[in-house]
């Protein structure tokens, strides 16, 4: 049967890993392969990079970022933010990543989308949606806001609609972070993630409010998500990878369970 | 050392199977000609994506009947992924007619809940192998694709494994010293880099080293 995975995200500027509020009030975390690697022995199912340089020259960094980890941890990596052609996308895959990442990129020029997908395959093309709740009354039932820039930029588009166009162009995974919750700690937008899960047919990777392993099993049951991704929770070790899921096993939840997780 | 050429015909990542290959006991090199093929005690063909692009290249490169002559000398062969489906008669992705060297065709996976199939699955073993040496039974291992290859008639004793997504599908195929899998030992940590060193041994060259003669045109199409 199919796990579930749990995915770390690396924030990662200038060639180091960061936390903070995701933009804001950066601080060093180390050095990107080290994590990686740490992460892998721990259990990670996948690793994700978080490209949030915006220098002109951060992209070189960010290839040799992606090499030397793609050395040490034999696990499939994801890289995300600032891919924009073709070109860019294969010059991070050549450099040892297994998929690309598209947000912003992808609501700008939805083709782009299409035309990675058919050079490299949909399994390779994932499709990042942030979201926020509209503004009214209580619930979803205005639904939610595609938002770009980390949330800074509303762009009018519905998610939901976004997420099955995104898919009838070749995302082969979406990532859905709900902007309302991330940093928050206040859990998953279960409702978020099942309305999406329900409208496509790929695998949804849930983001953005993780506190705790309760939290992760929530996304699995309640929202339908295929994979689970947190950064702060693992980073600062407020919980361990082999912690999470260890709740989502003893839930129901197929997980992967390594030696180092079982230990 | 055993010496392995990875066939390189501009299917994406490349440094983890590279990397993952030398971890396991491997001097690699990368085939993106039949030249390289010279001195290599066996092949890797890697790939994803669809099956039509990649013969195309493969062709274009002038490694197509270069990859057939070795399978019909009987030598060693990993496929992974693609390069797995690529062995069979043809694809139903895109009507592509592929390699042909085993009987079957390469279909969409059957009554999938979710499709792409990404991510860590059991692999159920079907019979003994010694690319599976060492490895537990329960070992999950990491896929990410829509099809799989079928085999068709006349590939008795051809499955190695299957795994469960939807239906059971065909994950893992030998053939003497030919075999296949339909999941990414590279990116399988630990119990893909032992599946992938197994592979490496059962490649390695009689205490006599060969010479690497080759039957195959040394000059690129």
């Amino acid at each position: 049967m199919l796990r579930v995975r749990v995915i770390p995200c690396l924030d990662v500027a200038r060639g180091r890993v960061v936390k903070g509020t995701r933009f804001v009030d950066l601080t060093d975390e180390g050095d990107p392969p080290e994590l990686a690697e740490r992460y892998a022995a721990e259990g990670a199912d996948e690793i994700v990079f978080l490209d949030i340089d915006a220098a002109p020259d951060g992209r070189g960094t960010l290839l040799e970022v992606v090499e030397r980890t793609a050395r040490r941890a034999f696990v499939p990596l994801t890289v995300g933010g600032g891919v924009r052609s073709v070109t860019e996308m294969r010059d991070v895959l050549r450099a040892g990543a297994d998929k690309v990442s598209f947000n912003t990129a992808a609501v700008r020029d939805p083709d782009l989308v299409r035309r990675c997908a058919r050079r490299f395959g949909s399994q390779a093309v994932v499709v990042a949606i942030d979201a926020r709740r509209r503004a009214g009354p209580e619930d979803a039932g205005t639904g939610w806001e595609v938002v770009v820039k980390g949330g800074r930029e509303p762009t009018g588009l519905d998610a939901l609609a976004w997420a099955r166009r995104a898919v009838a162009s070749g995302a082969g995974e979406l990532l859905v972070t709900s902007i309302d919750r991330d940093g928050t700690g206040a859990g998953f937008d279960t409702q978020l993630l099942r309305a999406i899960a329900d409208r496509v047919s790929v695998p949804v990777i849930a983001s953005g409010g993780a506190a705790g392993p309760d939290d992760f099993v929530a996304a699995v049951r309640d929202g339908g998500a295929s994979a689970v991704l947190a950064a702060s929770i693992f980073h600062r070790r407020r919980h361990s990878i082999a912690a999470v899921k260890a709740a989502m096993a003893a839930a129901g939840i197929p997980v992967r369970l390594t030696a180092a997780a079982a230990a | 050392m055993t010496r392995v050429a990875v066939v390189d015909y501009g299917a994406g990542n490349l440094v983890s199977i590279e990397q993952a290959l030398t971890a396991a006991g491997a001097d690699v090199v990368m085939a993106s000609g039949p030249a390289a093929f010279e001195g290599a005690d066996a092949l890797v063909v890697p790939g994803v994506g669809a099956a039509g692009p990649a013969m195309s290249r493969l062709r274009r490169r002038g490694l197509e009947e270069p990859i057939r002559a070795w399978i019909a000398d009987d030598r060693p062969l990993l496929g992974i992924c693609l390069g797995l489906q690529l062995l069979f008669e043809g694809s139903d992705e895109d009507g592509a007619e592929t390699l042909g060297v085993l009987p079957g065709r390469t279909v969409r996976l059957r009554e999938a809940p979710r499709l792409p199939h990404i991510g860590w699955n059991q692999v159920e073993r079907r019979r003994a192998h010694s690319l599976f040496g060492g490895i537990d039974e329960a070992a999950d291992f990491y896929f990410v694709h829509s099809f799989a290859a079928e085999p068709g008639p006349g590939a008795d004793g051809l499955t190695l494994a299957e795994t469960t997504h939807g239906a059971p599908f065909v994950s893992a195929v030998a053939r003497g010293p030919l075999v296949g899998v339909q999941f990414h030992p590279e990116r399988s940590g630990r119990d893909g880099l032992r599946l992938l060193a197994n592979f490496v041994e059962l490649a390695r060259p009689a205490a006599t080293p060969t010479t690497g003669a080759m039957r195959a045109p040394a000059v690129a199409g």
